[in-house]
Protein backbone atom coordinates (compact mmCIF):
# COMPACT_ATOMS: atom_id res chain seq x y z
CA UNK A 1 0.00 0.00 0.00
CA UNK A 2 2.74 2.58 1.23
CA UNK A 3 5.32 1.03 -1.67
CA UNK A 4 2.21 1.65 -4.34
CA UNK A 5 2.04 5.50 -2.54
CA UNK A 6 6.01 6.10 -2.95
CA UNK A 7 5.86 4.34 -6.54
CA UNK A 8 2.46 7.08 -7.73
CA UNK A 9 4.36 10.06 -6.35
CA UNK A 10 7.66 9.12 -8.26
CA UNK A 11 5.83 8.57 -11.52
CA UNK A 12 3.76 11.52 -11.29
CA UNK A 13 7.19 13.67 -11.23
CA UNK A 14 9.57 12.22 -13.30
CA UNK A 15 9.94 11.94 -16.97
CA UNK A 16 10.32 8.31 -17.38
CA UNK A 17 7.76 6.34 -15.10
CA UNK A 18 8.56 3.10 -16.47
CA UNK A 19 12.12 3.61 -15.04
CA UNK A 20 10.95 4.25 -11.92
CA UNK A 21 11.54 1.04 -9.45
CA UNK A 22 10.56 0.99 -5.47
CA UNK A 23 12.32 -1.32 -2.92
CA UNK A 24 10.51 -1.90 0.52
CA UNK A 25 12.80 -3.16 3.63
CA UNK A 26 10.51 -3.45 6.02
CA UNK A 27 11.54 -3.65 9.49
CA UNK A 28 9.17 -3.78 12.97
CA UNK A 29 8.38 -0.68 13.39
CA UNK A 30 10.35 1.12 10.23
CA UNK A 31 9.60 0.95 6.07
CA UNK A 32 12.38 2.11 4.33
CA UNK A 33 11.66 2.88 0.65
CA UNK A 34 14.61 2.88 -1.98
CA UNK A 35 13.36 4.51 -5.05
CA UNK A 36 15.46 4.23 -7.85
CA UNK A 37 14.45 6.84 -10.93
CA UNK A 38 16.10 7.06 -14.96
CA UNK A 39 19.47 8.98 -14.61
CA UNK A 40 17.86 12.04 -15.86
CA UNK A 41 15.45 12.08 -13.75
CA UNK A 42 17.27 12.57 -10.27
CA UNK A 43 17.28 15.96 -10.36
CA UNK A 44 13.55 16.07 -10.81
CA UNK A 45 12.79 13.22 -8.00
CA UNK A 46 15.22 15.29 -5.47
CA UNK A 47 14.40 18.98 -6.46
CA UNK A 48 15.77 22.32 -6.02
CA UNK A 49 17.23 22.15 -2.52
CA UNK A 50 15.68 18.74 -2.52
CA UNK A 51 12.32 20.07 -1.63
CA UNK A 52 10.42 17.51 -3.91
CA UNK A 53 12.72 14.36 -2.07
CA UNK A 54 11.63 16.60 1.16
CA UNK A 55 7.97 16.97 0.40
CA UNK A 56 7.37 12.95 -0.94
CA UNK A 57 8.73 12.10 2.86
CA UNK A 58 6.37 14.29 4.79
CA UNK A 59 3.41 12.97 2.74
CA UNK A 60 5.02 9.21 3.07
CA UNK A 61 5.61 9.58 7.06
CA UNK A 62 2.26 11.10 7.49
CA UNK A 63 0.56 7.96 5.75
CA UNK A 64 2.81 5.38 7.51
CA UNK A 65 2.12 7.21 10.86
CA UNK A 66 -1.47 6.50 9.92
CA UNK A 67 -0.13 2.78 10.39
CA UNK A 68 1.68 3.69 13.55
CA UNK A 69 4.66 3.33 11.46
CA UNK A 70 8.17 5.32 10.88
CA UNK A 71 9.11 5.60 7.31
CA UNK A 72 11.73 7.06 5.58
CA UNK A 73 12.33 7.33 1.13
CA UNK A 74 15.77 7.13 -0.32
CA UNK A 75 16.40 7.99 -3.57
CA UNK A 76 19.37 4.94 -5.01
CA UNK A 77 21.70 6.39 -7.33
CA UNK B 1 -7.14 10.40 -24.21
CA UNK B 2 -8.00 11.48 -27.73
CA UNK B 3 -5.78 10.60 -30.39
CA UNK B 4 -5.69 10.19 -34.54
CA UNK B 5 -3.49 8.73 -36.72
CA UNK B 6 -2.66 10.65 -39.93
CA UNK B 7 -0.55 10.56 -42.85
CA UNK B 8 1.24 12.79 -44.89
CA UNK B 9 3.94 13.84 -47.28
CA UNK B 10 6.01 15.43 -45.06
CA UNK B 11 5.70 14.91 -40.97
CA UNK B 12 4.49 18.34 -40.87
CA UNK B 13 1.90 17.75 -43.19
CA UNK B 14 1.06 14.67 -41.46
CA UNK B 15 0.53 16.59 -37.58
CA UNK B 16 -0.47 19.64 -39.17
CA UNK B 17 -3.86 17.16 -40.46
CA UNK B 18 -3.81 15.54 -37.25
CA UNK B 19 -4.00 18.75 -35.11
CA UNK B 20 -7.04 20.47 -37.81
CA UNK B 21 -8.92 17.29 -37.15
CA UNK B 22 -8.53 17.53 -33.32
CA UNK B 23 -9.58 20.66 -33.24
CA UNK B 24 -6.06 21.76 -30.79
CA UNK B 25 -2.55 23.75 -31.15
CA UNK B 26 0.63 21.94 -31.15
CA UNK B 27 1.58 22.88 -27.93
CA UNK B 28 -1.31 20.75 -26.17
CA UNK B 29 -0.32 17.35 -27.72
CA UNK B 30 1.99 14.70 -27.95
CA UNK B 31 3.48 13.17 -31.25
CA UNK B 32 4.67 10.63 -32.13
CA UNK B 33 6.37 9.91 -35.86
CA UNK B 34 5.25 6.30 -36.48
CA UNK B 35 6.89 6.30 -39.98
CA UNK B 36 9.31 9.00 -41.53
CA UNK B 37 8.42 9.64 -45.41
CA UNK B 38 10.69 8.10 -48.10
CA UNK B 39 11.21 9.18 -51.64
CA UNK B 40 10.64 5.86 -53.34
CA UNK B 41 12.47 5.01 -56.70
CA UNK B 42 13.56 8.22 -58.41
CA UNK B 43 10.94 10.07 -56.33
CA UNK B 44 8.52 7.89 -58.36
CA UNK B 45 8.12 4.38 -57.85
CA UNK B 46 7.14 3.08 -54.18
CA UNK B 47 7.38 6.14 -52.61
CA UNK B 48 6.14 6.28 -48.35
CA UNK B 49 4.15 8.63 -46.62
CA UNK B 50 4.84 9.98 -43.31
CA UNK B 51 2.64 8.32 -40.97
CA UNK B 52 2.28 10.31 -37.60
CA UNK B 53 0.42 9.31 -34.23
CA UNK B 54 -1.10 13.08 -32.37
CA UNK B 55 -2.66 12.62 -28.98
CA UNK B 56 -4.17 15.39 -26.89
CA UNK B 57 -2.42 16.13 -23.16
CA UNK B 58 -4.60 16.24 -20.12
CA UNK B 59 -4.19 19.85 -19.01
CA UNK B 60 -2.49 20.88 -16.00
CA UNK B 61 -6.08 20.65 -13.68
CA UNK B 62 -6.94 17.54 -14.96
CA UNK B 63 -3.25 15.87 -13.92
CA UNK B 64 -3.34 17.73 -10.71
CA UNK B 65 -6.71 16.33 -10.10
CA UNK B 66 -5.91 12.92 -10.59
CA UNK B 67 -2.55 13.01 -8.70
CA UNK B 68 -4.22 14.28 -5.12
CA UNK B 69 -7.16 11.23 -6.31
CA UNK B 70 -4.46 8.87 -6.35
CA UNK B 71 -2.47 10.28 -3.57
CA UNK B 72 -5.39 10.39 -1.39
CA UNK B 73 -6.50 7.12 -2.84
CA UNK B 74 -3.52 5.19 -1.88
CA UNK B 75 -3.24 6.78 1.79
CA UNK B 76 -6.19 4.95 2.91
CA UNK B 77 -8.01 8.10 2.36
CA UNK B 78 -12.18 8.05 2.00
CA UNK B 79 -12.02 11.69 0.73
CA UNK B 80 -13.63 13.47 -2.08
CA UNK B 81 -12.54 16.93 -3.48
CA UNK B 82 -14.13 20.19 -4.05
CA UNK B 83 -12.81 22.10 -7.31
CA UNK B 84 -13.06 26.05 -6.77
CA UNK B 85 -11.62 27.81 -10.64
CA UNK B 86 -10.55 31.01 -10.57
CA UNK B 87 -8.62 32.53 -13.88
CA UNK B 88 -4.97 31.39 -13.15
CA UNK B 89 -5.33 29.10 -10.09
CA UNK B 90 -7.10 26.12 -8.96
CA UNK B 91 -8.16 25.51 -5.32
CA UNK B 92 -8.85 21.98 -4.60
CA UNK B 93 -10.75 21.24 -1.39
CA UNK B 94 -10.88 17.81 -0.01
CA UNK B 95 -13.43 16.95 1.95
CA UNK B 96 -13.63 13.36 4.15
CA UNK B 97 -13.16 11.62 6.90
CA UNK B 98 -9.69 12.00 9.46
CA UNK B 99 -8.32 14.77 7.42
CA UNK B 100 -6.02 15.47 10.52
CA UNK B 101 -3.73 13.12 8.48
CA UNK B 102 -3.31 14.74 5.28
CA UNK B 103 -3.50 18.55 7.37
CA UNK B 104 -0.92 17.40 9.32
CA UNK B 105 1.23 19.30 12.17
CA UNK B 106 0.43 22.89 11.37
CA UNK B 107 -0.47 21.95 7.82
CA UNK B 108 2.58 20.29 6.73
CA UNK B 109 1.49 17.87 5.15
CA UNK B 110 -1.14 19.73 3.17
CA UNK B 111 1.58 21.61 2.48
CA UNK B 112 3.85 19.17 1.06
CA UNK B 113 0.98 17.56 -0.77
CA UNK B 114 0.08 21.04 -2.67
CA UNK B 115 3.92 21.39 -3.34
CA UNK B 116 3.82 18.56 -5.35
CA UNK B 117 0.95 18.37 -7.21
CA UNK B 118 2.18 21.69 -8.54
CA UNK B 119 5.00 19.58 -9.40
CA UNK B 120 3.46 17.08 -11.28
CA UNK B 121 0.73 19.39 -13.24
CA UNK B 122 3.75 20.63 -14.69
CA UNK B 123 3.47 18.11 -16.98
CA UNK B 124 0.22 18.77 -18.33
CA UNK B 125 -0.95 21.19 -21.09
CA UNK B 126 -1.73 24.30 -20.99
CA UNK B 127 -1.22 27.80 -20.03
CA UNK B 128 0.85 27.90 -16.17
CA UNK B 129 -1.84 27.52 -13.20
CA UNK B 130 -1.31 28.11 -9.59
CA UNK B 131 -2.54 24.71 -7.73
CA UNK B 132 -4.26 25.53 -4.25
CA UNK B 133 -4.35 22.05 -2.16
CA UNK B 134 -7.39 22.80 1.05
CA UNK B 135 -8.54 20.06 3.08
CA UNK B 136 -12.11 21.03 5.28
CA UNK B 137 -11.36 24.89 4.32
CA UNK B 138 -8.51 24.37 6.76
CA UNK B 139 -6.38 26.98 5.12
CA UNK B 140 -8.75 29.02 5.22
CA UNK B 141 -9.64 29.18 8.73
CA UNK B 142 -5.46 29.28 8.95
CA UNK B 143 -5.77 32.39 7.60
CA UNK B 144 -8.20 34.01 9.80
CA UNK B 145 -6.61 32.70 13.17
CA UNK B 146 -3.28 33.63 11.95
CA UNK B 147 -4.61 37.45 11.11
CA UNK B 148 -6.58 37.31 14.70
CA UNK B 149 -3.01 36.76 16.17
CA UNK B 150 -1.19 39.20 13.95
CA UNK B 151 -3.84 41.68 15.38
CA UNK B 152 -3.41 40.80 19.28
CA UNK B 153 0.35 40.94 19.21
CA UNK B 154 0.30 44.45 16.84
CA UNK B 155 -1.71 45.30 20.65
CA UNK B 156 0.83 43.75 22.65
CA UNK B 157 3.26 46.09 20.55
CA UNK B 158 1.45 48.98 20.89
CA UNK B 159 0.73 48.37 24.78
CA UNK B 160 4.61 47.65 25.51
CA UNK B 161 6.35 49.68 23.08
CA UNK B 162 8.86 47.15 22.15
CA UNK B 163 9.21 44.40 19.08
CA UNK B 164 7.72 41.28 18.71
CA UNK B 165 9.15 37.95 16.91
CA UNK B 166 6.57 36.06 16.02
CA UNK B 167 7.01 32.07 15.63
CA UNK B 168 8.39 30.98 12.32
CA UNK B 169 5.83 30.75 9.38
CA UNK B 170 6.45 29.96 5.30
CA UNK B 171 6.21 33.01 3.25
CA UNK B 172 2.88 32.86 2.31
CA UNK B 173 1.60 32.81 6.12
CA UNK B 174 3.82 35.86 6.48
CA UNK B 175 2.25 37.49 3.60
CA UNK B 176 -1.23 36.73 5.69
CA UNK B 177 0.68 38.90 9.18
CA UNK B 178 1.76 41.67 7.03
CA UNK B 179 -1.34 41.93 5.22
CA UNK B 180 -3.41 42.33 8.29
CA UNK B 181 -0.95 44.55 9.95
CA UNK B 182 -0.74 46.95 7.23
CA UNK B 183 -2.93 49.65 7.85
CA UNK B 184 -2.09 50.15 11.21
CA UNK B 185 -0.40 53.25 11.93
CA UNK B 186 1.11 52.43 14.88
CA UNK B 187 3.36 49.35 14.54
CA UNK B 188 5.35 47.73 11.12
CA UNK B 189 6.35 44.79 10.21
CA UNK B 190 9.02 42.99 8.28
CA UNK B 191 11.23 39.62 8.31
CA UNK B 192 13.61 38.25 9.87
CA UNK B 193 15.98 35.17 9.71
CA UNK B 194 16.33 32.23 6.94
CA UNK B 195 14.07 29.82 6.05
CA UNK B 196 12.68 27.40 7.28
CA UNK B 197 13.03 29.81 10.05
CA UNK B 198 11.97 32.97 9.06
CA UNK B 199 9.94 35.52 11.02
CA UNK B 200 7.71 38.21 11.19
CA UNK B 201 8.77 40.93 13.34
CA UNK B 202 6.13 43.62 14.78
CA UNK B 203 7.80 46.64 15.88
CA UNK B 204 6.40 50.26 16.77
CA UNK B 205 6.33 52.21 14.08
CA UNK B 206 9.29 55.14 14.76
CA UNK B 207 8.22 56.85 11.45
CA UNK B 208 11.93 57.53 10.25
CA UNK B 209 11.61 55.08 7.55
CA UNK B 210 15.05 53.09 8.54
CA UNK B 211 13.79 49.88 9.14
CA UNK B 212 14.10 46.95 6.59
CA UNK B 213 10.90 46.52 4.67
CA UNK B 214 9.77 43.34 2.62
CA UNK B 215 6.91 42.79 0.43
CA UNK B 216 6.52 39.74 2.98
CA UNK B 217 8.58 37.53 1.09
Amino acid sequence: MLRDLVSFIARSIVDEPDQVSVNEIEGDKTLVFEVKVASSDMGKIIGKRGRVIHAIRALVQAAAAKEGKRASVEVLE
Amino acid sequence: MKSVTKTGRTVDEAVAAALSELGVTADLVEIEVISEPSRGFLGLLGGKDAEVRVTVKPDKEQVAREFVTGVLDKMGMDASLEVLRRDDSVTFNIVGQNLGIIIGRRGETLRALEFLTNVASGKGAGPFKRIFVDAAGYRQRRERDLAEIAVSVAKRVERLGNRVAMEPMDARDRRVVHLALQGRGTVETYSEGEEPFRRVIVAPRKGDGKSPQDGGR
